[in-house]
């Protein structure tokens, strides 16, 4: 009884703060932003990325916005504790960056209608739920062009993480990039079965490179791929961010995302009320894309080359996936002046020609 | 599959099993001496940042493996307050010891995050080095790696032939009856304990000096939980748990390198094979003896009462 009356006492007083404080900052109440990542911010690869884009929002909204981030949230039943806890929290606008948190957050955000979230890498929307996520395959395809230029063995090592339609997107592009200016090179992949874990990426990046690979990439998440093509003297293409300190002589570029741009742009929505549910898929157009910086073992030539589809690409004069498209057996999947839109490339689940092995399912 | 790629996959093998083998042989002892210490993993993120923030800061590999193995030493301490001073129930502090050591690793590590370092280098043993197949694997790594081995050999010799070794052994079957003759328990387990602290630092340091020269947060990524396996299926014994340790590496590595020949069995099936090998071998080496008698210290995990 004793406990239940101290509870009591606690609610009515943590509300009479809480009306206190809506009082209060009644005349200048700052946007409540909340983040939830999937790894830790010190991965140096995906969450780092989200985190410097969150960063870069605080820096450019300052005052009218206040951020908090829950790391480490693994993808499932905990991850809709902390996205409802946040809401609860009175979190205005909630970014949930990882491609698991997509029922989750739809869960949520049907509870907290004046909520609004913002679900990275998903395809499923709601009145108060947009989704976002970069095309990280356009980047893809510059480096498999790079790939084509550099490699002498003509087998590139790509370390996977999970068979997914992000991921194979990137190796597809990759490949048909690679191919575009050296029909002979191809493709094998090993999947990891994680997007983190520096050890295992680096044994895969040497097995890759212990049956022949000259070239590695890798869409997981930390650089040890890049510091193992450093060490076996082999060109490496880095993720996420510049990698190329891990690798000075290996890193040949990499595609980078870039979040604080949309980050700042939808805050700022939301303050301005003009936020609607969108699914907004930026590349080098719209900025989300970016490259690392070229290395100098890449001749000039190619430099040129790259920097030119990448103008094609931003200005649309370029669709990396028109046909004609043969898949992995030679047969014509996307026949000639097809385009896939853009449902077809987010339930890619195919390998394009040139990849080596079967696609896990 | 050519030889080349034998001996790489031999190569790899070794060098996965390590992180794993010194952590195992750390927790070997302390667990042989009847303390349980679940806090291999948070021994092993203190031991990866420290040793990596010290390297990085001196530019000295050794003083960053010095600082490694001491903060495993100041983690077990924590341990032994608690769970031998104190007497506190072993499982749950172990527990709390990982996720302090993760916590705190990563709170210590936060600028340290992308950092480069160049890592420890292969150091080849002339002659050695150029046997076919063997010799790459056991004698052109790191020089971490020979100390594993040097470690597993010293842990073997102790435990078979040293006075001190069979001390441990008897305190960790009965402390009560080892009392009885006068040996002194609750130091031998500190002791112990504290070896297997610095081992679970040393083994951390591998990671972030070594296999892969950088540091991100939980980058041990589950090996001190597989370290602590190891030991249970290893049934105590230090031959078993080279063995094992460089079973599960095989496994990791061809895991991997079936993918990239192109093997059609599925990935996710592949990814469960290290763990399904070592299971099995480890199983079936031990099934011969666990008919005859328990293979566990007999008094691990439970508290020691002096008075008692």
């Amino acid at each position: 009884m004793k406990s239940l009356i101290k509870k009591a006492l606690v609610c009515v007083a943590t509300a009479g703060l809480m009306t206190l404080s809506t009082l209060s900052s009644a005349v200048e109440k700052p946007l409540k932003v909340g983040f939830v990542y999937v790894g830790p911010v010190g991965d140096a690869g995906w969450t780092y990325g989200h985190d410097e884009g969150r960063l870069e929002m605080v820096e450019k909204l300052g005052k009218n916005i206040e951020t908090t981030y829950v790391e480490s949230v693994s993808e499932g039943a905990d991850a809709e504790r902390v996205i409802r806890k946040l809401a609860q929290q009175g979190h205005d606008l909630i970014f949930t960056t990882s491609f698991g948190y997509m029922n989750p957050t739809l869960k949520v955000a049907r509870q907290f209608p004046n909520v609004k979230f913002q679900h990275a890498t998903g395809y499923k929307r709601g009145k108060n739920v947009g989704t976002y996520s970069a095309r990280f395959y356009e980047g893809r395809y510059l480096t498999g062009v790079i790939a084509g230029h550099m490699t002498k063995n003509n087998v590139i090592g790509y370390v996977g993480s999970f068979p997914i339609p992000e991921v194979v997107q990137g190796i597809n592009a990759f490949t048909l990039g690679l191919r575009s200016v050296n029909p002979d090179a191809t493709v094998k992949v090993v999947w990891i079965n994680s997007w983190y874990d520096p050890a295992k990426e680096r044994e895969a990046a040497e097995s890759l490179i212990a049956q022949g690979a000259d070239i590695i990439n890798q869409h997981t998440d930390s650089p040890a791929p890049v510091q193992a093509a450093q060490d076996k003297g082999v060109y490496a293409f880095g993720y996420d961010t510049d990698m190329t300190r891990f690798g000075p002589d290996a890193h040949l570029t990499g595609s980078m995302v870039h979040w604080g741009g949309f980050y700042t742009d939808t805050a700022k929505a939301v303050l301005d009320k003009q936020w609607k549910a969108e699914d907004v898929w930026g590349g080098f157009s719209a900025g989300m894309v970016e490259m690392a910086p070229y290395n100098k073992a890449i001749p000039e030539t190619v430099v040129a080359q790259v920097e030119a589809f990448k103008a094609q690409i931003a200005d649309g004069t370029f669709t990396i996936f028109e046909g004609p498209i043969k898949a992995q057996d030679g047969s014509i999947k996307v026949s000639e002046g097809t385009k896939l839109n853009d449902g077809d490339i987010l339930s890619m689940n195919w390998y394009v020609e040139g990849v080596e092995g079967s696609l896990p399912n | 599959m050519d030889m080349d790629l034998i001996t790489n996959i031999l190569f790899a093998m070794v060098r996965t099993g390590t992180p794993l083998l010194l952590v195992a042989l750390g927790e070997l002892v302390c667990e042989k001496s009847g303390v349980l210490n679940l806090g291999q993993e948070g021994m092993m993120l203190m031991g990866a940042v420290i040793g990596f923030i010290a390297a990085l800061t001196t530019g000295s590999l050794i003083f960053g493996v010095i600082m490694s193995l001491l903060v495993g030493m100041a983690m077990a301490m924590l341990f032994g307050l608690l769970a031998i001073q104190l007497r506190a129930n072993q499982v749950a502090t172990g527990l709390a010891l990982t996720i302090f050591g993760a916590g705190l690793s990563a709170y210590v590590g936060t600028d340290y995050i992308g950092q480069a370092l160049a890592g420890f280098q292969p150091m080849l043993i002339p002659l050695l080095s150029d046997i076919p197949i063997l010799g790459k694997a056991l004698f052109s790594q790191d020089i971490l790696v020979y100390c594993s081995l040097g470690i597993a050999l010293a842990i073997w010799l102790f435990f078979r032939f040293s006075r001190p070794g069979l001390m441990v052994k008897a305190i960790g079957e009965s402390p009560y009856s080892a009392t009885a003759v006068g040996l002194p328990v609750i130091m031998t387990r500190w002791l112990a304990l504290l070896f297997g602290g610095a081992m679970a630092g040393l083994g951390g340091a591998y990671l972030s000096l070594a296999y892969t020269p950088l540091w991100a947060e939980g980058m041990t990524a589950g090996r001190g939980w597989i370290a602590l396996a190891l030991v249970v299926f290893a049934s105590w014994k230090v031959e078993r748990v080279l063995l094992g340790a460089w079973l599960f590496g095989l496994a990791s590595i061809m895991h991997l390198v079936l993918q990239g020949m192109g093997a059609s069995i599925s990935s996710n099936l592949l990814a469960t094979l290290p763990y399904l090998a070592t299971i099995v071998v480890l199983v079936l080496l031990s099934s011969n003896q666990s008919r005859s008698r328990l293979l566990a210290p007999m008094s691990l995990g439970k508290p020691y009462h002096p008075a008692g």
